[in-house]
């Protein structure tokens, strides 16, 4: 069949430290363009003197009208760059893509949102930004409020809404949105969990009314669950591309070397943002094991480090748990610790440490998923597979049964059995 | 399922131009449902290749989105200010009371016969909204910046958008020329139809201007420092305070390779009744037109990379 969308040999290049160095003064180019032809003839190759990175390399493939894929791969692996060159926000350094149809990029929610207007006029400008018609916002936009569950609040500034209100009038301007071609970043990062399942759902449906749906994703389930085929993307190009499952359990497999601990020195470059960087993540084994003996039955505890750089800031950290088939097994958080929970962090530098019980996970390999949260709400920092472990069957718990325990977890619960009336008039009927 | 099958048969399906039909969508199986695909690409994607196309036609398809970013501007400008809309009355009246109190008054600078504080308000009007089109257009992109990366659009609509709202507020300032008109008792005459034309020529100019600026803008933010100065200079090159015939006419040739010198002494001659300089109009328009094509194909040019570095 005809592809819909067509990517050939489309690579991108980054200036290193083009981030940091934002933009240029026009004093500094001046002074490159003095400096630069010197430097030209000092040294003959003609190298530029700044290094550069390529965020995608000859990443080829086509895409069947109708077909959900879904982009995975580590954070920095190229996928937000892929998306933004095939919703023609950056160009590709070299290479070629075409569409054969309208596509509608989904970056962000509520991209455009202005707090000053009010939840129904932010409708009109969200849904215009995103390409939509107005007679079609119009139709639509009953539809909308109802799906936002926002009737009361319409009138509103979107500035008083809860994060929560702001998120599902953003996700339902966005889910509205009936192009050909959806490219959709990973917008179900943020959100509570009912809302993600809300969002999942469209999503679903907006696959099977035969419309074609690249999705970045690091919900490896959300991937298997909506995607038939899956392209997997390690520093800009692709390692495999194939059917959702395969694609899924092999990107598992090669992410599972263990990392019991990960330290960053220098608070310029840890990974955060400008409210937060981390400084440590570590698993500790309580009983003087190894890690390599870490058991169903062992406690241990997870530690972080973290810089808090912005003064009075709530916050807290949330933690993920997934399995080695991608599924989470637990999100928790310090909700019930006293003492800072709910209260503004100074400055400076905090542990946090969550202890998890022997006795409760299967065996297997596990991630862990780091959130930093601010006012109980808001996501404002991710980092995937921060520490990778694995979990050994014990022995003792083992017993008689060589095979694999099923189940996501493995708790040891209490059970009690008694014998309620000795009959030995039912032993006779055996023969 | 909660949607509604399909949207055929409204205007986006109209204006749609290319043969694409769409399936209705019924079951809620996976089925590859058979699309009628375009033989041509719909979008290309590719490196640029240096000076490109304007593709006025992608502008065209966007044009709502121009009319939605300028009605945000509108509806946002004046929002949790005391005086609201009063600003765009305050502004030009009392730079026009304390002109004509110092410059009318005791400086005693001319103005062609007509009254000092219509004189000066006549040429602040369109003076004051050329400058704000230029300063908010030149700051509209690096504004904009959630939305250059995170959405496709002709980039072009931020800085469009930024001048189009600027209308209101010169209509609304134009309502006490109206007044003072009145109450110096100026006939209008034919001249008078000529106000549109100069009006669409501000706009021209000021989009020029500031398109270019907000593209520069992205990649050196000098030019946020530089606005107000260059606006402020600006302003003393046009006659905005005086008319051109304070000059000597050997020099005033000069004065006219200010665009806006044309522009604001046109004003003036349509408001009252004036013989209009065609010369120094004609030069204005030609600046003009040149102004808004080099810019609007630097800006296509510059475009491109504004996501990776804005």
């Amino acid at each position: 069949m005809k592809p819909i969308v067509r990517v050939d040999k489309v690579s991108k290049q980054y200036r290193i430290g083009a981030r940091e160095a934002r933009y240029g003064t026009l004093r500094d180019s001046i002074a490159e363009a003095v400096r630069a032809p010197l430097e030209r003839l000092r040294r003959r190759n003609g190298k530029r003197n700044y290094e550069t990175i390529w965020a995608l390399k000859d990443v080829s493939f086509e895409v069947a009208p109708g077909e959900v894929i879904g982009v995975i791969g580590r954070n920095g692996a190229g996928k937000s760059t892929l998306l933004k060159v095939l919703s023609r926000i950056t160009e590709p350094t070299t290479g070629r893509a075409e569409l054969y149809g309208r596509v509608a990029s989904l970056l962000e929610v509520g991209t455009g949102f202005h707090p000053e207007l009010t939840g129904r006029e932010n409708i009109y400008l969200n849904g215009a930004i995103l390409g939509m018609r107005k007679a079609e916002i119009n139709s639509k936009f009953d539809e909308i409020v109802a799906f936002a569950e926002l009737e009361k609040f319409l009138d509103t500034p979107v500035k008083r809404y809860s994060s929560g209100m702001y998120m599902r009038l953003a996700f339902a301007v966005a889910s509205h949105l009936e192009p050909e071609i959806l490219v959709v970043d990973e917008v179900l990062a943020v959100g509570d969990a009912q809302f993600q399942k809300k969002c999942l759902g469209k999503m679903g449906d907006v696959a099977r009314k035969g419309r074609t749906v690249l999705f970045v994703s690091h919900n490896m389930t959300a991937v298997q669950n909506l995607c038939q085929r899956a392209v997997w993307l390690k520093e800009g190009e692709i390692v495999e591309d194939g059917s959702a499952g395969r694609v899924v359990a092999s990107y598992l497999k090669a992410n599972s070397v263990p990392a019991h601990e990960q330290i960053w020195e220098d608070p310029t470059t840890a990974p955060g943002n400008e409210s937060v960087r981390l400084r440590r993540a570590s698993i500790k084994p309580l009983k003087q094991e190894s890690f390599d003996m870490l058991t169903v039955r062992s406690p241990f505890d997870l530690e972080f480090e973290f810089w808090n750089l912005q003064p009075n800031a709530r916050l807290n950290l949330s933690i993920v748990l997934y399995n080695e088939e991608g599924a989470p097994v637990f999100n928790t958080g310090p909700a019930d610790e006293p003492k800072w929970h709910g209260h503004p962090f100074p400055a400076g530098l905090f542990r946090s440490v969550c202890h998890v019980p022997g006795n409760l996970l299967n065996d297997g390999t596990y991630r862990i998923q780091l959130h930093v949260v601010r006012d109980e709400s808001v996501v404002i920092f991710r980092l995937d597979d921060l520490l990778v472990f694995e979990i050994h069957e014990s022995v003792e718990r083992r017993g008689a049964w060589f095979g694999k325990w099923i189940g996501a977890v493995r708790p040891s619960l209490p059970w009690s059995t008694e014998l309620i009336e000795a009959d030995t008039a039912l032993v006779g009927d055996e023969d | 399922m909660d949607i509604i099958p399909s949207n055929i048969g409204s205007s986006l399906e109209a204006t749609h131009s290319h043969p694409q039909t769409r399936p209705i969508a019924n079951e809620a199986t996976h089925s590859r449902q058979e699309h009628l695909l375009p033989d041509k690409p719909l979008v290309t994607i590719e490196p640029g290749k240096g000076w490109g196309s304007l593709e006025l036609r992608d502008l065209w398809t966007y044009r709502e989105l121009l009319y939605f970013l300028t009605w945000r501007d509108v509806k946002v400008r004046y929002k949790q200010t005391a005086l609201g809309v009063a600003w765009a009355i305050i502004q030009p009246l009392v730079t026009m009371l304390i002109f004509t109190l110092f410059f009318g008054r005791l400086a005693g600078v001319p103005s062609d016969n007509i009254p000092y504080p219509i004189f000066a308000y006549a040429g602040l009007l369109p003076w004051t909204f050329f400058s704000n089109a230029i300063s908010n257009s030149g700051n509209s992109l690096v504004g904009s910046a959630n939305l250059i990366t995170k959405v496709y659009f002709p980039r072009m609509i931020i800085p469009g958008a930024a001048v189009l709202a600027g209308l209101v507020d010169f209509a609304i300032a134009f309502v006490i020329l109206v007044l003072l008109m009145i109450y110096y008792g100026v006939i209008v005459t034919w001249t008078v139809l000529m106000f549109p034309v100069l009006l669409l020529l501000t706009a021209l100019l000021g989009l020029g201007v500031g398109m270019w600026l907000s593209a520069l803008n992205v990649k050196y933010r000098d030019v946020r420092f530089a606005l107000p100065f260059i606006i402020q200079l600006w302003m003393f090159v046009s006659p905005v305070i005086y008319p051109a015939s304070f000059l000597p006419p050997q020099v005033r040739w000069l004065l006219w390779l200010n665009p806006m010198t044309g522009i604001i002494e046109g004003y003036r001659s349509s408001l009252f009744g004036r013989q209009f300089n065609w010369t120094a109009l004609a030069a204005s328009t030609v600046i003009t037109l040149a102004a808004l094509i080099y810019s609007s194909f630097t800006f296509r040019r510059m475009e491109k990379t504004f996501a990776d570095i804005i």
